[in-house]
């Protein structure tokens, strides 16, 4: 059986633990329908041209773990940012993990989705923002949908700041051969409001895991959304991560997304604009070797006057690794003098390793200052001569050089911890001692 | 100290210098002039061990250690040190670090521990002192958003921690102003003894007045066409360069 059937017979087994008379239900079934009918994306379609999923597809995959995998502290405390003063969200193939996880409802909430779309207090808030702005028609996100069960709930009330940074892990633990899983999360950042947002997806085998995860932010008027995908995961791993956030006036939602491992990504980030003077930040850093593939196609839809987005994604290729970077602008007739940028910076170090950059911006307002810039080349051959007449040897010159290339990507990460964690993943996946902590 | 011997070298098959003899012995000062293009850069370049650079024909000889197999770094190890007309910007690394990085390379090289903190602030702020460099300057990401002058001050500050045994101080003088040119020059005097060497390539004499040198050659065309002493500088600043042309 296609694993395609398989994800759509065994919906009904999936259905017998839902309430079917729920509306949340009846978003279930007709997400399912507009999967039923595209199906996995193929490279015939546009936004897939350069990302094929063929090699993950024919894969066969546990979409419902069988036992509950206990997982000791000691062996994952390494993958949390801090040891205590954050809020956790922790999940174990896809099933919550109260033992490890940190959540609240002491003036905001942090806890699991399974939880806000069963609970009646949580209902107008599902009715609200559930599924609101993820596109209907896109068939992975309308898949994860059909299979929206688990996953991070944060809802920041107005006038506050969530005082600690919150973690959301998922953790697979390999007891499945090879296991599929569809985290959905929702977050929600009203009035006025505060948050910083890690997000990470770990296996802890090389057993094959596919995780097709939405995440849905709603930052309203005035709010700031600090959010950090730390994608560092094993080659044998591979996330499809659709991220889709709406802005309401004088907000700011900033995502990094950290590509340093795992065997696909494919990062889907839409910005949606809902009113004035709102600030978009996308940036990225990309280290890939291997045969590693990362794709980061990223949207922002201006449709609003005065507002500003800046993109800034720095990507570094090794061996055989291949990356693709697809940055749509979309400024609407009435959202004059928007700012746009949009940067994109490659560096190929082997002749076998490829990078397609594809700026697409799309202007129909006529007051606007909008600007791309790609650059796919080689290390800068007389800079590596500079640091070697200093008796760096070249190895060490290369990674300086490297690190040096995604510096403005990092040193706008607000979390001194988390920065240092970066620069620490990234020494360590240089290869090099560079005799200072970076 | 440097011995070079008939020196070819090219790049991209065009031939850049025809034939180079030199001797640079500990404690000279050699100071080397000459027209835009007669190959001033590219001889810096061949002696640190630029790899766009392919040396045809000649030896190249440091304390009588052949260069030619060795890389850039490995000449460095054996204190060869370039201060580079256009330094290259390292944004996120700081001049402390930067320094820390090389110094402790090098050290490695020579089969050393690392440098203990506490001795390389002590030697980083002895030497800041020395070139009058503030210790927020030590701070900033190296060469990005530097001046001219500070870019070259931090060339000969680099020098000073690594203490080369050969110096090649490539234009150093150009985009300074005078009491830039004057603090690096200093530095560079404090900085020379019996057991280094400092060659020191030039267009024009004036940095010449303040680092003097023992002997001056100008290259013209890839060969070294005239020597002397720092009387032939001032000749060449009085006649320009057109009577050398007549020489070759």
């Amino acid at each position: 059986m296609e694993f395609k059937e398989k994800l759509i017979s065994s919906y009904l087994a999936f259905e017998e633990d839902m309430d079917l008379s729920d509306s949340v239900h009846d978003t279930r079934a007709e997400a399912l329908k507009v999967f039923e009918e595209k199906g996995f994306p193929t490279k015939r379609d546009e936004a897939w041209k350069y990302t094929s999923l063929d090699s993950l597809i024919r894969e066969d995959y546990a979409l419902f773990p069988k036992s509950e995998a206990s997982i000791e502290l000691k062996d994952v405390k390494k993958y949390f940012l801090y040891d205590t003063d954050t809020y956790k969200v922790i999940f174990i193939d896809g099933v919550y993990s109260p033992f490890l996880s940190n959540t609240t409802h002491d003036g905001l909430d942090v806890c699991l989705m399974s939880a806000a779309l069963t609970k009646p207090k949580y209902r107008d808030l599902i009715n609200t923002y559930f599924n609101k702005i993820a596109p209907g028609d896109d068939s992975l996100t309308a898949l994860n949908t059909s299979y929206a069960k688990e996953g991070a709930y944060v809802y920041i009330p107005k006038n506050s700041v969530a005082e600690k940074p919150i973690e959301i892990i998922h953790f697979s633990s390999g007891n499945e051969e090879a296991l599929w899983l569809q985290p959905r999360n929702l977050v929600v950042v009203d009035k006025n409001s505060q948050v910083q947002i890690i997000e990470r997806h770990q296996s802890l085998t090389e057993h094959p895991v596919v995780t097709n995860s939405v995440t849905e932010i709603y930052v309203h008027q005035e709010a700031f959304v600090d959010y950090y995908k730390l994608q560092n995961d094993l080659p044998t791993a591979s996330l499809i991560d659709n991220t889709y956030i709406t802005q309401e006036k004088k907000s700011h939602a900033s995502v990094h997304t950290f590509a340093l491992g795992g065997k696909l990504i494919r990062n889907n980030l839409r910005f949606y604009h809902k009113g004035e003077h709102i600030l978009s930040t996308l940036k990225g850093v990309t280290i890939l070797e291997g045969k590693q593939h990362v794709d980061h196609s990223t949207l922002v839809h201006h449709s609003q006057p005065n507002c500003e987005s800046h993109q800034d994604y720095k990507g570094i290729f090794s061996e055989r690794s291949e990356g693709v970077f697809n940055g749509q602008i979309l400024v609407d007739k009435i959202a004059q003098k928007t700012n746009a940028f949009q940067q994109n910076n490659n560096v190929l170090l082997d002749d076998k390793a490829t990078v397609n950059s594809k700026p697409q911006l799309e202007i129909f307002a006529d007051d606007v200052k909008c600007s791309h810039g790609c650059t796919i080349g080689q290390m800068d051959e007389e800079a590596l001569f500079y640091l070697r007449t200093r008796g760096i040897p070249k190895k060490e010159a290369k990674a300086l050089m490297t690190y040096a290339f995604a510096n403005n990507v990092l040193e706008s990460v607000q979390l001194p911890s988390l920065k240092k964690r970066i620069n620490g993943q990234i020494a360590r996946k240089l290869g090099v001692n560079l005799g200072f902590e970076l | 100290m440097l011995t070079i011997e008939n020196l070819h070298a090219q790049v991209d098959g065009k031939a850049i210098l025809n034939g180079i003899d030199l001797d640079v012995k500990a404690g000279e000062v050699h100071a080397i002039m000459g027209p835009n293009g007669s190959g001033k850069s590219t001889l810096s370049s061949v002696i640190a061990g630029n790899e766009d650079y392919e040396v045809t024909q000649g030896k190249l000889l440091l304390k009588g250690n052949d260069l030619a197999e060795l890389d850039a770094e490995e000449r460095a190890h054996l204190g060869i040190f370039l201060s580079f007309q256009y330094p290259v910007e390292i944004p996120g690394v700081t001049v402390t670090n930067f320094i820390k990085t090389a110094i402790n390379a090098n050290r490695k090289a020579q089969g050393l521990e690392e440098m203990p903190a506490s001795d390389l602030l002590k030697k980083i702020r002895e030497k800041a002192k020395l070139l009058e460099i503030d210790s927020k300057f030590l701070s900033r990401s190296l060469n990005e958003g530097f001046s001219g002058g500070e870019k070259k001050r931090n060339e000969i500050f680099q020098m000073a921690m690594l203490e080369p045994a050969l110096s090649i101080l490539d234009e150093t003088d150009s985009g300074l102003d005078i009491d830039a040119l004057k603090i690096v020059a200093n530095g560079v005097n404090k900085l020379k003894g019996k057991h280094n060497a400092v060659v020191v390539i030039t267009h024009y004499q004036r940095l010449l007045d303040y680092i003097v040198p023992d002997f001056v050659h100008v290259l013209f065309d890839g060969k070294i066409v005239k020597s002397g002493t720092k009387e032939l500088a001032h000749e060449l600043e009085k006649k320009g360069y057109d009577w050398i042309k007549e020489l070759a």
